[in-house]
């Protein structure tokens, strides 16, 4: 069963990459506080993102002749880890990056990619997601934003949530639908790039627990697109949104999203000079251990040119489960110690987390959801 | 070498000679038998014995990275002879110019607990602390636990044997190691019988496997049974000599999975898969003797979390140099 996940190394060409990330980063963030860091892949910063881009390390996977690094799905293991590690606000253009682009390299035009891919390896261009509606969530197939074609192109009226950074955005690849109703289910869907400064967009967006706005509301009220919006074949959407959830549910950021919180709770006991967690922290590393291989084993099977859906879900429904323990069990073990200090970053940056973390399952697809596509792969349905 | 052409005779060779009414005629024998003697001649015929002796001393001189699959098909069938531990046995023995004794050899990384497959085996590889002994099991003076089928003993003070320097971390991380490439052949085994069972068990007009609490529990399991696949690889990769961290890895991510599959598939299977004439429990109850075998998730948790504190580094720089080649 899943027979072909298994052990894969990754390959010196790309871990050669490393020690410049890590250059990079220890110039770029230094005096970070740990409770910015935790922030990781929520964090947006235009600033860092270019800069990445003038490093050359945003668009590696993408064909040099788009301006990428014309690199495989170990090179951006490699980056992605170093930059989740040392918790960098990687969300300008992180989603653009690791969707968009392969998105319009795999189905958009010419001038579409000769439009967005550039600017995106740059760190330029910022993307985001239109795939949740305020009645289709897990079940994206419920879908009702429409577009519908014009003598000149698509007019788009709906509405669009939980959209991360879409007030950031310059632009979205939207999940729309271009025929039928919603009773229609996965036929009929198409994606469709919309700018975001098009008259008839208004963006809100929605403050979370933690205080941070990272999510918005999307409005389209008469939203005229060009015929060039379009994203390869109309009706096409659904597969195109299959593909490229493969990419969103495999990479390191599924596992690593509170290494930053590990990593302070550590320093913090090495400082208490106590070691009574030890049997914990042996656990949660081997879990960590555990997961980046199979990590790397997911990738290995992205650079063999596969989609591993159901390889990609159990990576991300064990990452994140590790992800959300991570800041319930710190939060036990500090608290077990009520007489020892623990100084204000450690205890924002435990909160942070632990007030985040059930985001952890959500975004990209629920547990639950994740769960059914392994049992599909198993058979069971 | 391609490991395909190495696991499918092997695959083969144990199909024919260790089917689940052979696994239990050796279990209900407690000792030595007929059964057991005739299993071994097969498996020693096979030639895989000596897979990790290296070729001046006549081995096949493989890497145990390159035979773990062989390991989990030993695992996956629930063999009732130490076969993987007198692979490491051999290799180990021939490495200090020692000849080999024909025969099972059991891995006693401690004489305080039960030895798996101690009353079937005809010598173990004793680790006193200072040093490896190789010893006849007789000399040993195994004592059976007491516990129905079960081929494991308490063994005595190793009074006398050959003498072998002794690894720097002992016999347990490489035992540790083991273990874990076979329960990860165990848990394999155990998803396809438990998935196959919730296919075609009808309740309440169809498949049990229909029903979303079944299916979210089944891929929970999968889940375990592929991080014990690939902690398994993850330990055996780095060789007989394996480094503590990596022992840990491999040890406690296996056992710590072991008792929750172990834990589903007797849920899905239900009254059926408590009986003694059905095989599932030929694997669950391996899959609790090999957590417990050679240190449990408990015990490596602590070394390695003792390691862990002890680095400077960032847990992900700590795995990287620590536990990943």
């Amino acid at each position: 069963m899943f027979d072909t996940l298994t052990l894969a190394q990754l390959p010196p060409e790309d871990e050669a990459l490393r020690p410049q990330v890590r250059a990079f980063l220890e110039s770029e963030l230094a005096g970070m506080p740990t409770d910015r860091r935790a922030r990781s892949w929520q964090g947006f910063s235009a600033g860092f993102s270019r800069a990445l881009g003038k490093a050359g390390l945003v668009g590696l996977t993408l064909p040099e002749a788009y301006g990428g690094r014309g690199m495989g799905p170990f090179a951006r293991f490699v980056v992605v880890e170093e930059l989740l590690s040392a918790g960098a606000p990687v969300a300008a253009h992180w989603i653009a990056d690791r969707q968009s682009a392969p998105l319009l390299l795999n189905f958009g035009t010419e001038a579409q990619r000769q439009k967005h891919i550039p600017a995106i390896c740059r760190g330029e261009q910022v993307f985001c997601i239109g795939m949740s509606e305020p009645g289709a969530g897990s079940d994206l197939a419920g879908v009702r934003t429409r577009a519908e074609r014009t003598d000149k192109g698509w007019v788009v009226n709906g509405q669009k949530i939980w959209t991360t950074n879409a007030m950031h955005s310059d632009y979205m690849i939207a999940l729309l639908r271009t025929s039928g109703t919603a009773a229609d289910r996965q036929a009929g869907l198409s994606q469709l790039i919309i700018d975001l400064k098009a008259p008839g967009v208004t963006i809100r967006p929605i403050v979370d627990l933690t205080g941070d706005a990272h999510f918005a509301e999307v409005f389209f009220e008469n939203v005229e697109l060009g015929e060039d919006a379009l994203v390869g074949q109309e009706g096409d959407g659904w597969n195109q949104v299959v593909a490229e959830l493969a990419f969103e549910r495999s990479g390191p950021e599924r596992i690593y999203s509170s290494v930053v919180l590990l990593d302070a709770w550590i320093r913090h006991m090495q400082a208490a000079g106590r070691s009574d967690a030890a049997a914990l922290v042996g656990r949660l590393t081997a879990e960590l251990a555990t997961l980046r291989a199979m990590s790397i084993a997911c990738t290995a099977r992205l650079a063999l040119g596969e989609s591993p859906v159901v390889e990609a879900s159990i990576v991300k429904d064990r990452g994140t489960s590790f992800e959300q323990e991570l800041p319930v069990v710190i939060a036990d073990d500090l608290a077990a110690h009520p007489d020892e200090a623990v100084n204000e970053e450690l205890y924002r940056t435990l909160m942070y987390v632990t007030h985040i973390a059930p985001s952890f399952s959500l975004r990209g697809g629920t547990r639950e959801i994740l769960r059914g596509i392994i049992a599909r792969g198993m058979g069971l349905r | 070498m391609d490991m395909a052409e190495l696991l499918e005779p092997f695959d083969r060779m144990l199909d024919a000679a260790c089917p689940p009414a052979v696994v239990r005629a050796v279990e209900a024998a407690q000792g030595p038998s007929d059964a057991a003697a005739a299993l071994w001649q097969e498996i020693a015929g096979s030639g895989f014995l000596d897979a990790l002796v290296d070729e001046d001393h006549g081995g096949a001189g493989l890497s145990l990275g390159q035979i773990e699959p062989l390991i989990e098909a030993l695992g996956a069938r629930a063999v009732p002879l130490p076969v993987a531990e007198t692979m490491v046995a051999r290799a180990l023995l021939a490495r200090a110019g020692v000849t080999a004794p024909d025969g099972p050899i059991a891995l006693a990384s401690s004489a305080a607990q039960p030895v798996p497959c101690a009353l079937v085996a005809g010598h173990a590889l004793v680790d006193t602390g200072t040093k490896l002994l190789l010893c006849a099991m007789a000399d040993l003076a195994p004592a059976a636990t007491g516990v129905v089928h079960s081929l494991a003993a308490r063994i005595g003070p190793a009074p006398q044997g050959t003498g072998l320097e002794r690894p720097a971390g002992g016999l347990r991380p490489i035992a540790a190691v083991l273990r874990a490439c076979l329960i990860a052949g165990a848990a394999a085994r155990l998803c396809d019988m438990t998935t196959d069972h919730a296919s075609q068990r009808v309740q309440f007009g169809k498949p049990i496997g229909r029903q979303q609490a079944l299916q979210q529990m089944l891929a929970v399991m999968a889940e375990d049974m592929i991080a014990c696949r690939i902690a398994a690889q993850l330990g055996a990769v780095q060789g007989i000599d394996v480094p503590l961290a990596v022992a840990a890895t491999a040890k406690s991510t296996a056992a710590a999975a072991a008792a929750r599959i172990a834990a589903s598939a007797h849920a899905v299977h239900g009254a059926i898969g408590i009986s003694e004439e059905y095989d599932l429990q030929l694997l669950s109850r391996r899959l609790h003797e090999w957590r417990m075998a050679d240190g449990s998730e408990g015990y490596w948790n602590r070394l390695l979390g003792e390691a862990r504190l002890g680095a400077s580094e960032g847990s992900v720089d700590f795995v990287r140099g620590a536990i990943f080649v």
